[in-house]
């Protein structure tokens, strides 16, 4: 009834408790946060509110349109930054308090330790239909 | 073969089972072997009772499915055997359906894909494409909902409310392939008011009506959104909102009022009017205290402040508009609209701007963020 935008992983963002690089994890703790995330995915899927999910690769490159023939791609405008989203998943659900709850569930994939990550996630509403409302 | 009489059959067909005793699921599967066998049958050798037969049918497929050893025996019996008409079931069959589609147990979301499913008889590749998820979700989505419903007993009284309410939303959902979800929420609670003698099912019914018989002039060939009084009323379907009228009024004078048929009167009061400055502004804000009244909603005062604001000048709708919780959705655009009627552009402007980023809507984003460009272009010149 209202899709959802979560966004994983925002550089940027203030760091998550457990902030450990993913490199200096176990394998096995590795295998833990993907099995987590796929489980997520798949009990929304059963819940009917799973509709889609893509991870991203880390590169990122900024383009603008910079008049003809110039080359427009740079590196990004922000400083010493890169904005990175580690990828998304949309939902469609109830309510923004459901929206927000699985949010929350997602940030507490396990990681260093087998303990979860808290990272940070961005919840944004995609923008809907416009409502019949009596004019 | 005839999709649509397939469609307007299904639901009373489930009902009839479901009634008999059979489990919502298998059921189901039963109702859809019956139609698949219909399909094959009717063809070369057209029943006289449609759903008797089908009733019939789908009967004997939900006895084969639950004693698998019988299945054989009754397959071989059924051949060449047309079923007896019967007496034509009663519409109550299907308002239980409804009822038990609207339970109070699922989530509005559940509950619109149960009853478009069960009641309207689409397929869940139609409702998943008109609600924009994948096909395996809304496929789970449903049966979610169907296990939900499972242990509800069928004959007891639902609560009509919800199943308007439910109604409604799939009125409001939109449409996208090739399902236009209002015209289904139509046909439904058509159904649903031939089936039950109740004011506020006719009240919704004429809502419907008179909403839909406006929204093809609603939003522009390039999707922009057009306002009430810059729509081309040549476009509205004047039948729909004849009809509309004649449903409401009969509803009206039942001297039942609820909430959908107070809103009803409100879109008459807007479809009545020939030019948008010919609209009766004072009984529309009359109706909009009734509204205010029978639902205690914060969005009807908001909207009253419209009416107020156009019945007694934007001053009064000002003040109307004071009284209320400014971070409820759309109260910026209303102060927008109001402040620029009352001739303080500088205000409307940055107004509309602060509106549209809140907007829920690209469309909506899209209508504002011009409204404020226009003024300030205005203001500049």
């Amino acid at each position: 009834m209202a899709k959802y935008l979560l966004l994983k992983h925002y550089r940027g963002a203030p760091a998550a408790v457990n902030d450990v690089p993913m490199d200096q994890w176990t394998p096995e703790e590795i295998s833990a946060h993907m099995q987590y995330m796929h489980d997520f995915a798949a009990r929304l899927e059963k819940t009917g509110e799973f509709v889609e999910g893509q991870a991203l690769a880390p590169e990122g490159t900024w383009v603008r349109y910079d008049g003809e023939g110039r080359p427009p791609v740079t590196d990004g405008p922000f400083a010493e930054t890169k904005d990175l989203i580690a990828g998304w998943m949309v939902i469609d659900v109830d309510s923004h308090e459901r929206a927000v709850e699985l949010a929350g569930e997602l940030s507490a994939a396990p990681g260093a330790g087998g303990k979860p990550i808290h990272e940070w996630l961005e919840v944004r509403p995609f923008f809907g239909a416009a409502p019949t409302i009596t004019e | 073969m005839n999709a649509a009489l397939f469609r307007s059959l299904t639901p009373s067909v489930l009902g009839i089972l479901v009634r008999r005793g059979a489990d919502f699921a298998a059921a189901e599967d039963a109702v859809q072997d019956a139609l698949v066998e219909a399909v094959r049958v009717w063809p070369a050798d057209p029943p006289r009772d449609p759903k008797g037969w089908l009733v019939t049918v789908a009967w004997r497929r939900f006895l084969d499915a639950t004693r698998a050893d019988a299945s054989r025996r009754r397959r071989e019996d059924r051949v060449d055997e047309e079923p007896a008409p019967g007496p034509a079931p009663a519409t109550d069959d299907t308002l239980q359906l409804y009822f038990l589609c609207a339970h109070p147990s699922l989530t509005p979301s559940s509950a619109v894909a149960l009853t478009l499913r069960a009641v309207g008889g689409l397929t869940t590749r139609q409702i998943a494409q008109a609600c924009l998820v994948p096909e395996a979700t809304m496929a789970q989505r449903i049966s979610r909902a169907k296990r939900t419903v499972s242990g509800v007993r069928f004959d007891q009284p639902g609560d009509v409310a919800t199943v308007l309410r439910v109604l409604y939303l799939v009125f409001n959902e939109g449409y996208s392939g090739d399902v236009d979800l209002a015209a289904e929420a139509i046909r439904l609670t058509r159904q649903l008011a031939a089936a039950i003698d109740h004011p506020e099912v006719a009240g919704l019914l004429a809502l419907m009506l008179l909403h839909h018989a406006r929204g093809a002039s609603r939003t522009g060939p390039d999707g922009r959104l057009v306002p009430l009084a810059e729509q081309d009323r040549g476009r509205w379907d004047t039948e729909s909102i004849a009809e509309g009228v004649e449903i409401l009024q009969a509803a009206l004078a039942r001297d039942r009022l609820g909430e959908f048929q107070a809103q009803a009167a409100i879109a008459a009061l807007h479809a009545d009017a020939p030019t948008a400055g010919e609209t009766d502004w004072v009984q529309i804000a009359e109706w909009y205290d009734e509204l205010a009244r029978l639902t205690d909603s914060p969005v009807v005062r908001l909207n009253r402040a419209v009416a107020v604001g156009e019945a007694d000048g934007p001053r009064a709708g000002l003040a109307a508009l004071a009284a209320l919780d400014d971070s409820l959705p759309r109260h910026t655009a209303v102060a927008a609209y109001l402040h620029e009627r009352d001739g303080d552009l500088a205000t409307a402007a940055r107004l509309y701007a602060e509106a549209a980023h809140k907007a829920p809507s690209l469309a909506e984003r899209d209508h504002l963020t011009r409204q404020a460009a226009r003024l300030n272009a205005r203001r500049c010149r």
